[in-house]
């Protein structure tokens, strides 16, 4: 590491720190927000998922190398941590540290769009499901309850031996694709305890037809559980990422994910546990992170805390 | 107002049956069991009876509003609005008829409004609806609403949510939204059970003035003899689904044929007669998956015999032009004598 990148990464984490906090002093004047940084644990998740993302976003400047370049492969080969690389090095001898910066951009990447897909997914079927019931609701749930039992490894195992070399779209897609199943029962469960209040049939008394009713008065009630159900997914995706490209079918190599890493590094767990350690270690904090976001998210929008 | 509208109804309600299939299927609920009436333009109609008895299902019903499942209309049910069968209308040519030619408000004004939009954009949402206003226009509009509906200070309170206002305020809300677009006949489903007195009574006036102001039929739904003495031309007194009697206010309250509407009056504490224990009818609504046989008000009737077990009377003429009874009595009044 150069002094440089020692001095972007020391920033990254005030920045994250203080953001957090000038958040928390901003906003302590609000019932909510108070509600939302009622617990340390959302606090510190908080910076650590902005200590992530800002590092991702300033990968060029964190990162100390090129993740890609195979510095020495003869001598710079699994070295432990030292002040020139934090991490250490991998068994082609590339530095850990900037692959975690870059994989970070890849694997959040991955995470938000594929939770995005997934909840968006499971929204639009949730809702279709419990407000028009009867055979709508039959169908939807049966093929959810089908797509719960079935093992999504061996889809996406499917896929890849279909697709030579899966393009990132593809992967993001897939990943929504099969990871909405939870989301949709959730909304469905919230929708239809929803439809029969008095404000939705006021509203269809308008003459408000069924989409305007869906998206403009059964959801916005429903946002609460759908925003903490959306940030707990990312953290699933994010898993569900590592755990694929572990088996090789995730993000293409030489591209940096976490999960590429541990993959890796897998081989040289006694040797170089560094290799494999650090990404797990991000992958954990990140995952905890957003579980304690969530936690939070869901006192700050909890209706019943919000008594006149 | 004496005798009946001459002029062709505008809301004509016949045979209408709505029933509730109960949870697993094991009984049929006749919440609305054969209910006809005629609604006049410019005319105030009040449909009275206690808790259960099918009045809230007859307005959902007009509007098709009625949860289905478990409620469905029967085939043979008319709802005739300017000559068209709201019943038989496919979707899109029945929500061009609900808030905008035929609104309604309801009897909570606490849940009645979306908790997360502004009531501004709810008293809005029919005129962007039906009229196709712009966002500008349709909020010009819902301020000028605000106003009529007497709401201090439309230009702020346009921004408000419904937790910031009172359950009178918001029940005004409740009354602008319905009358955005003018429609000609308002259904107000106890349209101030939910409020005190004091903020009935202005609501109560208010609707009054908004009635003569715009010249639109109002369908009241109430429990309260007193909101009706005060508000309606006409009335229709429902039991266990059912029309019972039916005359003008006038004619109702001096000559109460059906033992039922008997009940209701001597039910309502008199202020001007000897303070004495207030009248009760005994027992209660029955259930509506088991209405008892022959007239369904002989278990609690005071002069009920066995032919009110035997066999249900239909809608007998009184005499008076447009009162009517499902009463046996109106055949045989010498029992009535016999009783007292």
């Amino acid at each position: 590491m150069t002094l440089g990148t020692w001095f972007v990464l020391f920033v990254a984490l005030i920045l994250a720190a203080e953001a957090v906090r000038a958040l928390r002093q901003r906003t302590l004047a609000r019932e909510r927000w108070r509600r939302f940084f009622r617990h340390r644990t959302t606090s510190w998740g908080l910076s650590i998922l902005t200590f992530f993302v800002i590092i991702a976003v300033a990968a060029p400047f964190v990162a100390p190398f090129d993740p890609n370049a195979q510095l020495d492969i003869v001598r710079l080969k699994n070295v432990g941590p030292s002040w020139t690389f934090i991490l250490g090095t991998d068994v082609l001898s590339r530095d850990v540290w900037s692959r975690i910066v870059w994989g970070a951009r890849v694997s959040l990447r991955v995470a938000t769009l594929g939770a995005l897909v997934a909840v968006a997914l499971g929204t639009l079927v949730g809702a279709a499901a419990g407000y028009y019931r009867r055979w709508v609701d039959g169908v939807l749930m049966r093929g959810v309850d089908v797509g719960l039992a079935l093992p999504r490894i061996f889809i996406l195992l499917m896929a890849v031996a279909l697709w030579d070399g899966l393009p990132f779209t593809v992967l993001v897609l897939l990943i929504g694709l099969t990871s909405w199943f939870g989301t949709s029962r959730l909304v469905r469960a919230e929708v239809l305890s929803l439809r029969g209040r008095d404000f939705v049939v006021a509203a269809r008394a308008l003459g408000a037809g069924d989409g305007r009713v869906i998206f403009r008065h059964v959801l916005p009630n429903a946002a609460a559980p759908i925003i903490v159900s959306a940030a707990l997914s990312v953290g699933n995706v994010l898993l569900l990422e590592a755990s694929l490209s572990f088996l090789g079918i995730g993000v293409p190599p030489p591209w940096p994910s976490w999960g590429n890493m541990i993959a890796d590094g897998a081989t040289s767990l006694y040797n170089a546990p560094w290799t494999t350690l650090f990404p797990g270690l991000a992958i954990s904090l990140v995952v905890m992170s957003l579980n304690a976001v969530a936690d939070g998210l869901r006192e700050a929008l909890d209706p019943r805390e919000d008594a006149a | 107002m004496t005798a009946p509208p001459t002029a062709p109804a505008l809301l004509r309600v016949r045979d209408l049956r709505t029933y509730f299939v109960t949870e697993h299927g094991r009984g049929t609920a006749r919440a609305v069991d054969d209910v006809s009436f005629d609604l006049y333009p410019g005319e105030t109609l009040g449909i009275v009876g206690e808790s259960g008895c099918g009045k809230t299902v007859t307005s959902l019903s007009i509007l098709r509003l009625v949860p289905e499942p478990p409620g469905h209309i029967l085939p043979g049910s008319l709802i005739e609005f300017e000559g068209r069968n709201l019943l038989a209308l496919p979707a899109p040519e029945l929500r061009a008829v609900r808030g905008n030619q035929i609104a309604m408000i309801f009897q909570e004004p606490m849940t009645s409004l979306n908790p997360v939009f502004t009531v501004g954009d709810q008293i809005a949402e029919a005129a962007i609806i039906h009229q196709r206003l712009s966002r500008s226009a349709a909020r010009a509009r819902a301020i000028e609403m605000l106003g009529l509906v007497g709401i201090p200070d439309p230009e702020e309170s346009v921004d408000h949510y419904p937790h910031q206002l009172s359950g009178g305020m918001r029940q005004r809300v409740m009354i602008a939204m319905a009358l955005v677009c003018h429609p000609k006949v308002l259904i107000a489903d106890e349209p101030t059970t939910a409020l005190d007195v004091t903020i009935q009574a202005q609501i109560l006036e208010l609707l009054d003035r908004l009635q003569s102001e715009l010249g639109m039929a109002v369908l009241l739904i109430t429990h309260d003899l007193g909101v009706v003495a005060g508000h309606a031309d006409r009335v229709v007194v429902m039991y266990a689904g059912r029309v019972v009697e039916q005359a003008t206010t006038d004619e109702l309250f001096e000559r109460p044929t059906h033992p039922y509407t008997e009940g209701l009056l001597a039910a309502v504490p008199r202020i001007d007669a000897p303070r004495e224990r207030l009248h009760a009818i005994p027992g209660q609504v029955p259930a509506a998956t088991a209405w008892p046989t022959g007239c369904r008000f002989h278990p609690r009737c005071p002069y009920a015999w066995d032919k009110c077990v035997a066999q249900e009377p239909p809608l007998l003429d009184t005499g008076t032009a447009g009162h009517a009874a499902r009463c046996w009595l109106v055949t045989e009044p010498e029992r009535r004598q016999a009783k007292r």
